[in-house]
Formats: C-alpha cells, structure tokens, sequence
C-alpha cells in the first residue's frame, strides 16, 4: 500500500485494464488464504476439535465481509477524521461507488481496492483463532469477531494504510500488512488467552497435531496465496515494485523455512514437517512488512532471522504458562516484531520509498519510526482485545463447559465428527421416520 | 480346541499368513492393536515439546486350531514373525469350550 506512486502522473491516473485484472486475481488468491488458514491449524489441533477449529477461520468470510459492505471498508479507508478512524458515506454499503471510479491515486476502481482490502480483514480475525483451540463456545467467537474487527481492526487499518491514519503519515513502512494484520492478531491472541486461560490438560495432556499432511496442505495454500497478499498490496505493476516484493516473498520464506530446520535439527535432533510448514509461515509473516524496501539478499537475511526468533519463541508458552495453542504469538506476533523492526535495518532506500535503514546509512530514523508502528499496533490491540474477551467472557461467557472440552467442542457445538473411523457406523442410528434423531453422544473415538 | 493369538508386528503379516496357509490353516482374525512390552515406545517432537509415545502399532491375529496341532502351531506363527529384534511381540494359547459355525450349525472341530 503505502506511498503513492500518483507523482509518475501529472495527469489523472486512468483505468488500467492489467492492473485492475492482475488485483482481481491478487484478491482471490488472498480469499484462499483463510481457508488455507484453516486446515494449517485443523492439522494441529487432536482429533476431537479439528471442524472447530476449519469453522473458526470459515465463518470470518461469512461475518467480515458483511461488516465490509455495511460499514467496515468505509471506518478503514474512508476520509480520515483525527488521524484515527475513516468515515465516507459513499463507502456505506458500498452504494455510493461509480463502478468505474478509480481508488485515489491509483489505476483500478474502487471496487477493486474494497475487495482486496477485505481479503485482508478476513483472515486477521482468523489468524487469532489459532490461540484459542479447543475451548471456545462458537457464538461468542463470532460475536468476538464482530466487535474485534470493528473497533480493533478496522481503526488499525486506517493508521497504517488509511490516507491520513498517523502512522501512515509518520512514515510508518508496513507494505503489506506487519503491523495491521500479523502484530494485531498476535496481539490480539495473548490479550484474548490471558483472558480465558488454558486448555483443560495443558502442559499434562499430550496434545500432539492429529494430521501433519493437513498442516503441510494449510502452509502450502498459504504461501501459495501470499504472493497474492504481498505483491498485490502495491495496488498496480507500472513501477517493479510488486514483482520485487514478489521474489522477496519466495526468498524470504525459503530462507526462514531452512533456519526453523537448522534450529530444530540442533536443538531436538529432527527436521520436523511441523518445523518446516511453521519456519515458512514465520519467513511469510516477517517479509510482510519489509519485502517492499530490501533487496533479495536483505530477505534471505529478514526470513533467517525470524525463522530463528519464532522457532525459539513458540518454546515460551511452556516456560511462561499461557496457552497460545498453536503459537499465533510465537510466529505471528513475534514474526510481525521482527519484520516490522527490520525495516529499520534493511531498507535499501531504492525500492518501495527512499528511506533507509541502518545498514544502508540511513541511520536510526526509519528504526525508531517502525518501533512506534510495532508498539502502538501491539499495545492497541493487546488491551482491546483483552477487554473484549472480557466483557464476552462476563456476559455469555467465552469457554464451553470442562466436561464438553475435555469430550470434543465438535459435537457439542457443530454436532458433527470430523473423521468417521468406525467401519460399524459409530453406533449411529438411522430410521427413516426420524433421520434427524441420530445421537449426539456417538462413541469418542479421538485421543 | 485352542486360540492362538499373537500381537506382533504389522509388517510381518504377510509372512503369517503365508506360514499358515501352507501348514493348512483356513482361516484366521486380524486385528490393529497398540501396546508395549520391554522395547517400550518412542519420542516424538512438536515445535519442541517433546511427547513419548508409549503404545507402539501392532496387530493381533487369531487362530483356533484342534488341541493335537497347537504347539506346532505355534512354532510356525512364531518362526514367521521373527525378526530377532526389540518388539517382536508375544504368542500365546488358551483353551477353547466350543466353536459353531454360524452357517451350517456345526460344532467343535467340525466348525474350524
């Protein structure tokens, strides 16, 4: 996003027929993150919560993009009011919008750039999901999603990439989303698990991932759709700026994949499946923020360094006691951190803008401006959250009973099983005159 | 009458099956089982928590044999799951009252 490239005009930009192709598909391939999302997690959870876990990351489509169309596109990139939150009326139900008016600045419709920047509003509340496995009634996670996005989400949005939002006028390099969406959701997560507490058996249970080849599925959409995320957020391919953010995208993630390995191989004498799917999400994360100012070589650096931090800090959980189920703080947060500050030392000052980090002598400027971004994002939504869940939490209550959790959320609340392993039917009655009186209390089959 | 049943491990089945064919035996029950003897089980890692893993795959296969076969029986069973190594499992017999096979009604002998 970021910087306009409305100076290469004098005139006013036109329509561009690539452009506006190229960010159509850039939006689908975002779309397949959340999905992709989904079955990353739903690998790692046991047995007994894995279509809870898919719905968690499912039913962000469904709410968000609703929010989107109502009032979401217009709070996030309306006319700015204070430097803290966007309004246009012509934005509310995306009625007002000519459909061949163009995104200010740029080359593709408005309707273009509200459809992509709802992919990104989509999968922000998903990736928080991960944290909370397990143990969360379904309508309160949906009525967390609504608030979430709405008074976290949306206003973060508009900071960093609304026209007018304070970090983005401060300088603040976010290209795709290191801050909005992966400090956020990271953020987001601790506040929330702080909140709600453990799983039943943390730390006693074994709680290992029922299905590694679902995970590798999930982290291969993901990247897949990445490229979507990262070199659609410049809006437009008339400079190079996306197609550098494009091979840095690939760096970066092979970089962080190969140093999760070494780590592990080192630290715990295997390279794990598991090790190599999270060592490429975490270079995915980091390259987020930074892959529109370094250069290709700064990237394998950028995806090294946060490999090397996530795969050490998804360790914490166990160390400090908080149950970040499956590490959204350890690779998202901590990713986020690590690629947002990186800026500051990487930006070679010749791609994305002309500032310069560290060790391309641009000083301590640009780091201490991306130090705000991370800590403002990070603070926000980490007390927002954390109030969030709490009022949820007070009011209808945010965790299903003990004695639902520890027999399987997917029965109690989807009233389905993820994998039917009995070849005699699980004990399931079926008569034709009442087909819908098929027990909720089959056999438990899970570990 | 005599079951014999053996838990040892799944990639010998094959060569019980053969054993047994070939010693005249026309049928036999299979079974996916876990558990562990003296090898015990092993380690796994996930994003370095680590878990032992105590109960190992196995499959269980039984047989009901005439008493007078049962010994060589199972000298056979054991020879073919063999491997010489940690984990080969256990074979074991207990006496059986009565056996009908559910088709004809035939008891006893008659029914293996």
């Amino acid at each position: 996003m970021a910087s306009a490239i409305t100076t290469l005009a004098a005139d006013a930009p036109q329509l561009s027929a690539a452009n506006t192709g190229f960010m159509l598909i850039c939006s689908a391939l975002v779309m397949l993150m959340t999905p992709a999302l989904a079955f990353f997690y739903g690998g790692m959870v046991r047995v007994k919560s894995t279509l809870n876990m898919l719905m968690m990351s499912f039913i962000s489509l469904g709410i968000v993009t609703v929010l989107w169309v109502l009032f979401g596109f217009s709070l996030a990139f309306g006319t700015d009011s204070g430097s803290i939150i966007g309004w246009s009326s012509d934005y509310v139900g995306l009625s007002g919008i000519g459909i061949t008016e163009l995104w200010d600045g740029y080359t593709i419709p408005v309707y273009v750039f509200a459809v992509f920047q709802l992919m990104f509003a989509i999968i922000t509340p998903a990736l928080i999901s991960g944290a909370l496995a397990d143990r969360v009634k379904f309508t309160a996670w949906a009525l967390f999603i609504t608030l979430w996005v709405t008074l976290v989400y949306f206003p973060v949005a508009h900071w960093v990439w609304g026209a007018g939002g304070w970090l983005f006028e401060m300088g603040v390099i976010d290209f795709a989303g290191g801050t909005a969406v992966h400090i956020n959701a990271g953020a987001a997560a601790l506040g929330v698990i702080l909140v709600i507490g453990k799983r039943v058996g943390f730390k006693k249970d074994p709680m290992r991932p029922h299905s590694l080849p679902l995970v590798m599925l999930g982290a291969g959409l993901l990247w897949f759709g990445w490229f979507g995320f990262n070199a659609g957020s410049w809006l437009g391919n008339d400079d190079g700026v996306g197609a550098v953010m494009f091979v840095n995208t690939q760096v970066a993630t092979a970089a962080a994949m190969l140093a999760w390995l070494a780590y592990e191989k080192i630290r715990h004498g295997s390279f794990t499946t598991l090790g190599a799917a999270s060592g490429a999400v975490a270079g995915l994360v980091a390259i987020t923020p930074s892959g529109g100012s370094c250069s290709p070589l700064g990237a394998i650096a950028i995806g090294a360094i946060a490999g090397l931090l996530c795969a050490m800090a998804v360790g914490l959980k166990y160390k400090f006691g908080y149950d970040d189920s499956l590490d959204v703080v350890g690779v998202h947060l901590v990713g986020g951190v690590a690629g947002s500050l990186l800026v500051g030392l990487f930006a070679t000052g010749g791609v994305q803008s002309d500032a310069k980090g560290l060790f391309y002598g641009g000083g301590l400027e640009q780091l201490g401006k991306q130090a705000v971004g991370v800590f403002a994002v990070l603070a926000y939504s980490l007390v927002a959250s954390a109030i969030l869940a709490l009022i949820i939490d007070k009011t209808m209550g945010m965790r299903v009973s003990e004695d639902d959790e520890v027999s399987g959320i997917d029965q109690v609340e989807h009233a389905e099983t993820a994998y039917d392993f009995s070849g005699a039917g699980g004990g399931i009655a079926r008569t034709a005159a009442a087909p819908a009186a098929a027990p909720t209390q089959n056999t438990k089959v899970d570990a | 009458m005599k079951l014999i049943t053996a838990v040892v491990k799944p990639h010998r089945l094959d060569e019980i099956k053969e054993a047994l064919q070939a010693f005249g035996v026309h049928g036999l029950t299979v079974t996916e089982a876990s558990g562990y003897g003296r090898q015990r089980g092993h380690t796994e890692v996930y994003r370095g928590a680590e878990y032992t893993v105590d109960l190992v795959p196995k499959i269980r296969v039984e047989v009901l044999v005439e008493d007078e076969d049962a010994e060589q029986l199972i000298d056979v069973v054991v020879k073919a799951a063999r491997t010489g190594k940690i984990g080969d499992g256990k074979v074991w017999s207990v006496p059986v009252e009565t056996a009908v096979r559910v088709r004809t009604g035939e008891r006893g002998p008659d029914a293996l």
